[in-house]
């Protein structure tokens, strides 16, 4: 029997890193991440993790730090939020264009204006397009496995990976964590072993520059490892259940089988969803949750088949994306939904911005609004849930 | 569809585009995004190395003569070795003409 440990999440999340060995960790304080590279620095002070901490003066430079390192064959670790997401910005795309396998931990916040600490996505969606895999996390126990995992498929992909976890309401609680035997993981994470590196005896060129006559090939070839990197991520997540018994999934469900409609969501508010889909249940309703695990690169087949035979997807974005035609999620499930024969109604809801609690109570509300789309179409392509007009 | 303006297929490309022939960059040819050539009058120079030690593309080496001689695979035409030449030596000449 694996022990558990009360943990807060972010403690746990520090320890899962350190268990994997990293040997440089650059990053700057910013809540709500910072108890994460906190708690590292201490763990790297009192001598219980041999790495190279490198505290920075910007998110710019912890990324820049990390690209390095990693450019020279080095596991590597950062952690950001919000604001330090957007300084980092720049070198997101170099990290993922020069195939760099960096692990970082989300923890996700909202951008400001108006200043906020608190949770949405709005911090990681702006990073959609910058060629990272993402993975998110509904409780403190996936956010401990999916950094495993980001390291192992980052480091057999050549691709740096995001661990999505909510702030404060992931990172802050405490939460039963259980971790992978050391034994077992030095063998699901073998020492980094990397092909191509910076090294004085072999010299190679990185970041070169992408003339008119290669730009478009070298973003094929990146795109394509993008999506090829789909089936190692299912082949890292297959080996660890075998170690673990626990199962993850690209797109998981609940309840899905008989549903008549469902929530779409990412990120811990999942939790709360499958809570109202349990009161629903109990009263005859036939209602389902389908949690995207994997966001990028987004996996359209599994997708498709989770939703079943729904007939309103109600899709409860975190994050606005100004000017669009809906949430960043809603968007890409529209779009994914185009691919097929299939056709529910879509009701796109932007909820949680900022912290704002969404309860199960909420959620069963917003389940019975999607039950309304039955008869009614929606009316707008998005509305923002909860505001006070 | 349109003209393959590609250098190498996708599937060639190193991970990361990296480049892994070191100094294969002496083989990139940056004369064609030249429009002047500097041309040489042998009369006025008095093979001081200014446009050696200036050019950016170090494309100046000198012969048995003592003359810089500038190699054109690589000239870009930026005319700095013209623009300091000391004696004038260097003309910037429109490459069409
Ligand atoms: S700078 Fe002018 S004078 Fe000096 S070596 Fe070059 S061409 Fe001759
Ligand atoms: S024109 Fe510019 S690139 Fe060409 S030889 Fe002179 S200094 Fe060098």
């Amino acid at each position: 029997m694996t022990k558990k440990f009360a943990k807060e999440v972010s403690i746990a999340v520090a320890e899962a890193v350190a268990q994997c060995k990293v040997d440089v960790i650059s990053a700057y304080p910013i809540t709500p991440q910072t108890h994460i590279v906190e708690h590292l620095a201490e763990l790297v002070n009192n001598g219980e993790l041999d790495a190279e901490y490198i505290p920075v003066e910007s998110e710019h430079a912890a990324m820049s730090a990390c690209i390095g390192a990693a450019a020279t064959g080095a596991r590597t670790f950062t952690s950001t939020s919000a604001q330090g997401l957007l300084l980092m910005y720049e070198t997101l795309f170099i990290a993922s264009g020069m195939r760099l396998p960096i692990v970082m931990a989300l923890v996700n916040r909202s951008v400001s204006a108006p200043i906020s600490i608190w949770n949405d996505h709005s911090d990681v969606m702006s990073m959609r397009d910058a060629g990272w895999i993402h993975f998110f996390a509904e409780n403190g126990q996936q956010a401990v496995d999916l950094i495993y995992h980001a390291y192992k498929v980052a480091e057999k992909t050549l691709l740096p990976v995001a661990v999505n976890i909510d702030g404060f309401i992931l990172s802050h609680v405490v939460e039963p964590v259980t971790f992978l035997d050391q034994n077992l993981l030095d063998k699901y994470l073998p020492p980094l072993k990397i092909k191509y590196k910076l090294d004085p005896k072999n010299p190679i060129t990185i970041g070169a520059i992408g003339v008119p006559e290669i730009y478009t090939e070298a973003k094929k070839a990146q795109d394509e490892a993008l999506k090829a990197s789909y089936k190692i991520i299912l082949q890292a997540w297959k080996d660890f259940e075998k170690l673990t018994g626990r199962k993850y999934l690209p797109v998981e469900t609940y309840q899905m089988e008989d549903a008549e409609v469902a929530i779409v969501i990412m990120g811990s508010l999942a939790e709360n969803a499958m809570n109202a889909v349990d009161i629903l249940r109990a009263k005859g309703k036939k209602v389902g949750v389908v949690r995207i695990r994997l966001w990028r690169p987004f996996p359209t087949k599994d997708f498709l088949k989770a939703i079943g035979k729904v007939k309103t997807l109600c899709v409860v974005d975190r994050a606005v994306s100004h000017g669009a035609t809906g949430g960043p999620v809603g968007i890409e499930v529209r779009s994914a939904l185009y691919q097929s024969n299939k056709r529910p109604r879509v009701l796109n809801l932007i909820a949680g911005l900022s912290g704002r609690d969404v309860t199960k109570e909420d959620f069963v509300e917003i389940f019975e609004k999607t039950f309304e789309t039955l008869t009614k179409k929606p009316t707008t392509p998005y509305e923002i849930y909860g505001v006070k007009e | 569809m349109p003209k393959d303006q590609g250098l190498i297929s996708w599937k060639e490309l190193a991970p990361g585009m990296y480049i892994l022939e070191p100094g294969n960059s002496k083989k990139f040819k940056t004369g064609d995004w030249r429009a002047f050539r500097p041309v040489l009058d042998k009369d006025k120079c008095i093979k001081c190395g200014m446009c050696y030690i200036l050019c950016p593309d170090i494309c100046y080496q000198q012969d048995q003569d003592g003359f810089f001689i500038c190699n054109l695979f690589y000239c870009k035409g930026c005319g700095i070795c013209a623009a300091n030449c000391p004696k004038k030596a260097i003309t910037m000449v429109l490459e069409e003409e």
